[in-house]
């Protein structure tokens, strides 16, 4: 696997990142998804890291990355589901998540985005299989 | 174990969080000692394009821990306070990967001679 997919949903895409990720895939997930941000012109974009079990000061900066670009794109970033250790470690290690929002979970990350972008989302958009 | 490019990072984390699970390690502590690895490991590839890790089990008292030594042949550091200071960096980075590292394990030692190579030494206590 050398790509990590990208779901759209209405307004946002949505990333679960399922492995602790070699260099080249976040590198080409940092590319890949501001693309799609600016090809579909979503508003959010969700990034579930609760499998990653490290986040250094390099993935950090690729998380950071997508937010300031995505940011330019008028598009907002969350991170949700850090595990605690990691969270704990990142504080430690002095690495702040910059031009990124972070959310417990899913659905919290999803309420977020759709209060910050005004609940441009249509009802009709089914959750449904997200998680 | 042999570090010579960015694909080696991964295996040598998982080496290295099968030591700290053999001894029993917290997953908090786990989390410390894998990431101050990382950051030493990417250091080492970066500018000293590479170099070896040991990885051991040590014993004091009733505690036990994992000791890793990174050891490369690059261009040493010239100035250590310096490039433990958060923020310092040579490389157009954060500068936080060694002043990190330091605070993230229970001892740090880091020894260099300019032109000749960096050793760079961690330990992380079971319970520290
Ligand atoms: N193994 C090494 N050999 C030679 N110089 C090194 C080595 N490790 C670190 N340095 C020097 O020390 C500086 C500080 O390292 P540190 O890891 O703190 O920051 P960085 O790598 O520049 O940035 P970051 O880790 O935040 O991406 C580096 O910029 C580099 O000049
Ligand atoms: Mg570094």
């Amino acid at each position: 696997m050398d790509r990590i997919p990208i779901l759209r949903m209405g307004q946002f895409l949505l990333v679960t990142i399922q492995i602790d990720l070699y260099d080249r895939l976040a590198v080409n997930l940092e590319s890949d998804l501001v693309q799609m941000v600016s090809k579909t012109g979503a508003r959010g974009v969700l990034i579930d890291i609760s499998a990653l079990t490290i986040v250094d000061s390099f993935m950090g900066r690729i998380l950071g990355n997508i937010g300031n670009m995505s940011k330019i794109m008028d598009a907002e970033t969350v991170v949700v589901g850090m595990q605690p250790a990691v969270a704990i470690t990142l504080i430690e290690l002095g690495l702040e998540l910059q031009g990124v929002s972070t959310a417990l979970n899913v659905e919290k990350g999803m309420l977020y985005l759709q209060e910050k972008i005004g609940n441009q989302i249509e009802a009709a958009d089914d959750e449904d299989g997200v998680e | 174990m042999k570090i010579e490019r960015e694909q080696d990072v991964v295996p040598f984390r998982n080496r290295v969080k099968e030591f700290a699970v053999k001894i029993g390690m917290s997953l908090v502590n786990q989390t410390k000692l894998i990431t101050a690895a990382s950051e030493l490991v990417r250091n080492m590839l970066k500018y000293a394009n590479g170099g070896s890790v040991i990885i051991e089990i040590i014993n004091q008292g009733r505690d036990n821990g994992i000791r890793l030594i990174f050891d490369d042949k690059g261009p040493g550091i010239k100035d250590i306070p310096l490039a433990l200071k958060d923020g310092f960096s040579t490389g157009k980075s954060l500068g936080i990967g060694l002043p990190g590292a330091r605070r993230l394990v229970s001892e740090f030692d880091i020894k260099s001679v300019e032109g000749k190579g960096t050793v760079v030494t961690i330990i992380k206590w079971k319970n520290g």
